[in-house]
């Protein structure tokens, strides 16, 4: 039972959001307690994180069903259009935050802390020349920086492929030509999943060959910082995928009115742009 | 039901909605939201107002009194974290969800169900900021600001904090995007974007700045949770790291931030001022470009608040003009302000009271901004109590004060019923005199060198501190009027009429009966 308020479909009360509260309180607390080593939060985390995907599970769904019975008009699918460009800008600023302080070490922080610097008045670390990739002047555990031409730049060509399948999986939608659509959503999940198979196989690489790891100071901070969030991107994008590619083959989307698609494609490119601002700021330069 | 009294009563769908608690908990109405928005920020204000009457209480005289150290930080910190996220953001938000779709002629926000969730978070970050005080080692210390290595420090209270913005950020997103989307998708045929009224606009503009930078304060505590617990070096120099970064990072989110808390409240002032001069609002245009000027403006100028950190000179150059160029859309707002008054059939009622009261006060607010952003000055007050006093008059005189001025301009469109007017004007009175009680004597305070954040001071500080106690004391007890004045108003209030305010021009007072109805607008307004 909706509010049926003009045109504009108004949902009736819901009690997803209450239900995703309660999750995140679980998370939240639980989170807290597992930080300093208490067990009772591992056991908060699981169930604020079942509680959660429960909800958005049967959240989602509720949305799907009510698109898929026509009650979003033209008006509507305008809003979610405008309500994931900005969802997908302040996940940009996210990673800005992250892309700052990787620049303000290099140029900044890290040439203060060299011998030649006189930022700092007198030199703490007479030896340190700051030549990056550093862990920092405090750390003697030497490592080896993850080279860009090996793996990484085989991921970028797979993520590069996958916008390409994507975008022809948009085009197999609009001509109305649901196997191709089907397939090319397949293949861009495929691409997707064997990315994150190339990055968990180089965090295993890093760690055990490398003894490059979270703690390789700033080197290692950023590394697995923006390579990780980035891969935890990729995860969601590809569930996300996963989730119209079952919409799919259960006949949702039209050609002219298939704003869920378009919206996980708006994501998967979005993570696509951030690789590439990875690709050239963590790997290559 | 339904069906044999559809046609008589339109709004019979509405028995079917959840009743008592339920009905709060699922609602997916803005004005159920917006109600439990201004609620939950009123009871944060008492919680973070208890604080600050700790606080005031331990300076009342010399030495350790009341508090010791460790609890006096915590104190400071919580009290600062809660006004901020817990009170005055929330009460604005609550203002958007009543206001900006009866202005605009919408019939409900973009996103109801999302709306829900964005208000039902809060209670959670609450839960966890709040709790921290109760847990090993106590609640965060480090100020609201909470910069490292002091919170890379610390326990479990730390990291209670660290979530709990994690979340009223994710909360703030939610509801800067719908309001984002209403504003550009629902308003009423006709209206334009320069139609729209000036609360609208500031709003519009305030969610552009909350979505670009709360995610910037979510991945800046994502850096602290990993450096406490997770060995990364972002503030740590030893591994290349700076705390300093940290400063900046966190200032370019907390710089607009303090123009979130702002922007909002001139678009309340700016509704009121022409109401009560019976004027149109002088130069809307020009009141439009400079929000949007200080909205830019605002996001490049945060390391003045670090000018004693260490940076070039050519940054502090750099950022010190920058600040003091924002005085002049601001100026253009005061300006405006004052021309609306200008010959107007003014009267003064406690809205009035109020949005003139902000003004004054505002403006002392933002010329001590503008004497902070002198760096040889800001080199000799940071972190006294001349900067405490600075934000106080733009936070409290500045956004609190149009926070009440729009709850007495609105209270009988909401309620159908008006408050005492003689009390509210009390309220005004004695809100006003102990305000500048409490802080104005802080400057004095703060140029002769007294330190913030210290639970003990020097004896040459106590006159003006007990002054400054006494005024804050007061300053609480008579918000306890306020909220005496509000349920008063809910529960016997004489009716309202329509329009109770006979210079309104707004489409709630025009074109929506009082109270205004559950459901704002069925069908779409036309504006000419």
């Amino acid at each position: 039972m909706s509010q049926e308020s003009g045109h504009y479909y108004v949902p009736a009360p819901s009690t997803y959001p209450i239900i995703g509260s309660t999750a995140i309180l679980f998370m939240g607390s639980g989170a807290a307690l597992t930080m300093n080593k208490m067990e009772t939060g591992y056991w908060l985390l699981a169930i604020g994180f079942t509680i959660l995907v429960y909800m958005l599970f049967k959240w989602f769904g509720t949305v799907a069903r009510e698109s898929e019975s026509g009650k979003y008009d033209t008006q509507v699918d305008k809003s979610f259009r405008w309500g994931m460009s900005w969802f997908i800008f302040t996940e940009v600023m996210f990673f800005c935050a992250f892309f700052g302080a990787l620049f303000y070490m290099r140029n900044l922080s890290i040439p203060w802390l060299t011998e030649e610097s006189t930022v700092l008045g007198n030199s703490f670390w007479s030896t340190f020349d700051g030549k990056w990739p550093t862990a920092g002047p405090g750390t003697h555990d030497p490592f080896t920086p993850m080279g860009a031409w090996g793996l990484p730049a085989f991921n970028t060509l797979l993520l590069l492929t996958s916008g390409v399948t994507c975008t022809l999986a948009h085009w197999a939608l609009k001509a109305n030509n649901r196997s191709g659509l089907k397939n090319w959503l397949l293949a861009t999940i495929v691409l997707g999943a064997t990315f994150l198979g190339c990055q968990a196989y180089e965090y295993v690489h890093a760690y055990q060959d490398l003894n490059l790891m979270l703690t390789s100071g700033a080197y290692g901070s950023t590394f697995f910082m923006l390579t990780g969030f980035h891969g935890f991107h990729v995860t969601v994008g590809t569930i996300m995928l996963i989730v119209i590619w079952f919409r799919c083959v259960a006949g949702h989307f039209t050609p002219e009115k298939h704003f869920g698609f378009e919206g996980v494609a708006w994501y998967w490119h979005f993570v696509d742009v951030v690789w590439l601002g990875l690709f050239v700021f963590v790997y290559l330069m | 039901m339904a069906a044999v009294h559809g046609d008589v009563h339109g709004h019979e769908h509405d028995e079917h909605h959840p009743s008592g608690m339920m009905r709060w908990i699922t609602t997916t109405n803005h004005k159920d939201i917006g109600s439990m928005y201004l609620w939950f920020s009123f009871a944060m204000f008492m919680v973070g107002g208890t604080l600050a009457m700790g606080i005031r209480a331990e300076l009342f005289q010399p030495g350790i009194q009341i508090l010791e150290p460790e609890l006096f930080n915590q104190f400071t910190t919580l009290h600062g974290l809660i006004m901020v996220f817990g009170a005055i953001m929330p009460a604005f938000v609550g203002f958007a969800n009543w206001q900006v779709p009866m202005m605009i002629g919408a019939p409900d926000m973009a996103f109801a169900r999302m709306n829900n969730w964005s208000f039902w978070l809060l209670p959670v970050a609450a839960t966890l900021l709040i709790s921290s005080f109760f847990v090993p080692g106590g609640a965060a210390a480090g100020g609201w600001t909470f910069y490292p290595p002091l919170s890379t420090q610390g326990g479990l209270g730390v990291d209670l904090m660290i979530f709990s913005v994690h979340i009223l950020g994710a909360s703030s997103i939610m509801g800067s995007i719908n309001i984002i989307t209403t504003i550009l998708n629902m308003r009423a045929p006709g209206m334009t974007l320069m139609k729209m009224p000036m609360f609208v606009w500031t709003w519009l503009i305030t969610a552009y700045l909350l979505v670009l930078v709360m995610p910037v304060l979510a991945g800046v505590v994502t850096m602290l949770l990993t450096d406490r617990h997770f060995g990364t070096s972002f503030f740590n120099a030893a591994g290349g790291g700076d705390p300093v970064m940290f400063q900046h990072i966190f200032w370019f989110f907390g710089h607009p931030e303090v123009y979130i808390m702002i922007l909002p409240a001139f678009g309340i002032v700016s509704e009121i001022i022409p109401t009560f001069s019976r004027k149109p609002l002088f130069g809307y245009s020009s009141m439009v470009y400079a929000t949007a000027s200080i909205a830019i403006l605002s996001c490049v100028v945060w390391a003045h608040h670090m000018f004693t950190a260490g940076m070039p000179t050519v940054g502090q150059l750099f950022f010190m003009y920058a600040t003091m160029l924002i005085a002049v859309p601001t100026g253009v707002k005061v300006f405006n302000w004052t021309a609306t008054m200008w010959r107007g059939s003014m009267t003064f009622e406690t809205p009035m009271l109020f949005a003139i009261g902000f003004i004054f006060l505002f403006v002392v607010g933002g010329f001590s901004g503008v004497i902070c952003a002198i760096v040889p000055i800001d080199i000799q007050v940071q972190d006294t109590y001349y900067v405490i006093a600075h934000f106080h008059y733009v936070l409290v005189s500045g956004a609190l004060f149009a926070l009440f001025a729009g709850v007495y301009y609105w209270l009988p469109k909401w309620t159908g019923r008006m408050y005492n007017e003689t009390l509210g004007k009390a309220h005004f009175w004695l809100s006003m005199i102990f305000f500048n009680v409490t802080f104005f004597v802080q400057h004095f305070l703060g140029l002769a060198g007294m330190p913030r954040r210290i639970p003990d001071y020097n004896i040459q500080f106590a006159d003006f501190n007990m002054v400054s106690s006494i005024g804050a004391f007061g300053f609480g007890l008579t918000q306890l009027l306020f909220f005496y004045i509000v349920i008063n108003c809910i529960r016997s209030g004489e009716k309202a009429s329509q329009k109770q305010w006979d210079g309104a021009t707004t489409l709630e007072w025009t074109h929506l009966p009082t109270p205004a109805p559950y459901h704002s607008f069925e069908k779409p307004p036309i504006i000419k």
